[in-house]
């Protein structure tokens, strides 16, 4: 087993002391829930981190991903670029992708969201697209035919008809990004993945799977939130039943 | 770019007034004048060279086999398709002056997939539109309201998605959102081509009943030749290559088709076809002799005499037909209240040829008598008039406006 990276020191003589005289500890088993209730505190910075790290790569990803979705809808030559492009960035593993930051924009949350923000685009890019595509063409030719503007069928018809599958893009792209994102901590960008490297160089179990359920709550609620968002921006889908 | 006043608008003489409706905000008139689409690459032209004047009021069916260009021409008049040669003027004006935008949301637009917007409530379909003319909600509500009930549906539907909407209601909104700024152009492609064919009758008298209202310049596509001898007050038959085969009256054309392509496509049966354009108040009828009961021979006998049908018909105080005696039996006494022979089958002078001549037919009957609207005797119609009437041709000039037409 390797040496904690240095940075991590201080944080594992917390640890340390944090754990000392402390039965169940000592006996090291699964989840000691005494400790976890009485270190509860020590993870709301890291889970406030961790949000606002997948909040901002999503939002980020989402504005890059809709607009490049939307040009390469009216500029169907667009699309496979576009799509060869999101399809790179999305298969750099994250840690290389960190460590290929680290020049340009050094250890810290910046360099962690950029990277989670250039994962997710791809998910988004394909899901708009789709969403868009899959606007009926009837529908379509009416909206022309009526007389409204390119930009008026987008907007008023063809990007509402596609928020189901928009969101669907979100949710499968924010579960993803509030995964990945326990990377963070190795582009020194914090979030819950703090707390589980600590953990697991020192194989105190419980400490990793208090983060990594905060993280599986962390998703459950950003997907719970988006499924009502959707169901609210789209009340027709439930009418057709 | 090319913006400014509405289309001209040309009023429908009379038609709407005169039935002490609404009148319309009017109606426009079409005219194509030599206009061509040829797609980029192609050999030859989609439409070729189409020359159509359509005048303010009327509906012009365009109907050919498929691939014959009628949808296209059709939007080259909303420039959905561009024109490649010619021009096409609304209200003389050429549509080539107007943008494009502003020039669809003057022409009402149906299409046959419907094309609803299924995010939209009825209402805010309807509102399309009006929304793009930014009129204030107070006029867009009130409008879509009327038309709810022009369209004979109720307002509570308003709330409510295409998607709970049956197929019938659905093509009425479609109808309803294109007429909701009240264009004085209408363009409908196969409007009805995807509904049962029953309810496909019904939504085609009612759009008929519509524009007995409203008075529309229409341009309406089908490939069906009964549809379009059904909603056309003129035809254009198209050919392969977009070009005008015929352009007449219904009448005309099933009288005189303009060479075998036209003979072929409105079909073997057009005679019945023609039948099925003219009600039987057009036809001159016999004068029956009638009699009425109680009444004496020496009333009823010179009568007999004189008149040329072999048998008198008893009518009621009402003028009712109560059914066929024979002459013999009124020499000797007084005229019975009841007749051996029922009159049936009566025909109404509102039936057309075609339901006339097929209830004469199914009864094994030469003549029947006709009664007008209350049920009174108008006269009598036989088998041989109705021939007569069409060999003679007299329908070909009778041009009754689809929507005064008998319907079944």
């Amino acid at each position: 087993m390797g040496r904690a990276p240095a940075s991590l020191a201080t944080l594992s003589d917390d640890f340390f002391r944090d754990r000392s005289g402390d039965d169940c500890l000592s006996n090291d088993g699964l989840f000691c829930a005494d400790w976890a209730i009485r270190n509860l505190e020590r993870y709301v910075d890291p889970t406030l981190e961790h949000a606002l790290l997948v909040l901002v790569a999503v939002v980020a990803g989402f504005g890059i991903a809709f607009g490049l979705a939307l040009l390469a809808h009216r500029k169907k030559w667009l699309a496979p670029p576009f799509l060869a492009a999101t399809g790179i960035l999305y298969t750099i593993p994250s840690i290389s992708f960190f460590f290929l930051l680290l020049p340009l924009t050094g250890r810290g949350a910046l360099t962690a969201i950029i990277a989670l923000t250039a994962f997710s685009l791809q998910i988004i890019f394909r899901n708009v697209s789709t969403g868009l595509a899959n606007v009926p063409l009837d529908v379509r030719e009416a909206a022309r035919g009526m007389g409204m503007t390119e930009r008026q069928a987008m907007w008023r018809v063809e990007v509402p008809l596609a928020l189901p599958e928009i969101i669907a893009g979100l949710r499968v792209a924010t579960v993803s990004t509030v995964a990945l994102a326990t990377l963070a901590v190795f582009a020194n960008g914090g979030g819950l993945g703090s707390e589980i490297v600590v953990g697991s160089n020192i194989t105190f179990k419980t400490g990793i799977i208090m983060a990594g359920s905060i993280a599986i709550l962390m998703a459950l609620l950003f997907d719970g939130l988006l499924i009502l968002t959707g169901r609210l921006l789209s009340p027709w889908e439930r009418a057709a039943l | 770019m090319p913006t400014g006043t509405p289309l001209a608008l040309t009023r429908v003489s009379g038609t709407t007034a005169e039935r002490g409706e609404d009148p319309g905000s009017g109606a426009a008139s079409l005219a194509y004048l030599k206009a061509s689409k040829r797609y980029p690459g192609a050999e030859s032209d989609a439409v070729h060279e189409l020359d159509l004047d359509v005048p303010a009021g009327e509906i012009c069916v365009l109907v050919g086999p498929s691939g014959c260009g009628k949808t296209t021409a059709m939007r080259m008049a909303n420039r959905t398709v561009e024109i490649t040669s010619g021009d096409i003027e609304i209200g003389g004006r050429s549509v080539l002056d107007r943008n494009p935008s502003e020039l669809r949301r003057e022409i009402g637009y149906v299409i046959q997939q419907i094309g609803l917007f299924p995010h939209r409530t009825v209402d805010q379909n309807i509102a399309t539109v009006p929304r793009l003319l930014d009129w204030e909600e107070d006029r867009i509500a009130a409008r879509t309201t009327e038309l709810l009930e022009l369209i004979g549906l109720d307002p509570a539907y308003g709330d409510r998605y295409p998607a709970q909407l049956s197929g019938g209601q659905q093509q009425r909104i479609g109808v309803a959102r294109a007429l909701a700024v009240d264009p004085p152009l209408m363009l409908m492609d196969e409007p009805f081509g995807a509904i049962d064919p029953i309810n496909r009758t019904r939504l085609q008298d009612e759009f008929l009943r519509l524009q007995e209202r409203i008075g529309k310049t229409v341009l309406f596509v089908t490939h069906d030749v009964d549809e379009a001898i059904k909603m056309g007050d003129r035809i254009a038959v198209l050919r392969e290559g977009g070009e005008l085969a015929q352009y007449a009256t219904p009448a005309e054309l099933l009288a005189r088709p303009a060479d075998d392509f036209v003979r072929d496509f409105v079909g073997t049966d057009r005679a019945l076809k023609r039948l099925a354009l003219i009600p039987v108040s057009e036809v001159e009828l016999a004068e029956p002799v009638t009699v009425r009961a109680g009444e004496s021979p020496a009333e009823v006998m010179p009568r007999i005499a004189t008149g040329s049908a072999p048998h008198p018909l008893l009518i009621d105080d009402a003028g009712r037909p109560l059914g066929w005696l024979d002459s013999g039996q009124l020499e000797t006494g007084p005229v019975p209240s009841s007749a051996p022979t029922p009159p049936e089958p009566v025909i109404e002078t509102s039936s057309t040829l075609r339901d006339a001549l097929s209830a004469l037919l199914q009864a094994g009957v030469s003549q029947a008598p006709v009664v007008d609207g209350s049920g009174r005797l108008a006269g009598v119609i036989s088998v041989s008039a109705i021939s007569g009437f069409l060999s003679a041709g007299e329908d070909i000039d009778l041009e009754i406006p689809a929507a005064a037409r008998p319907r079944g």
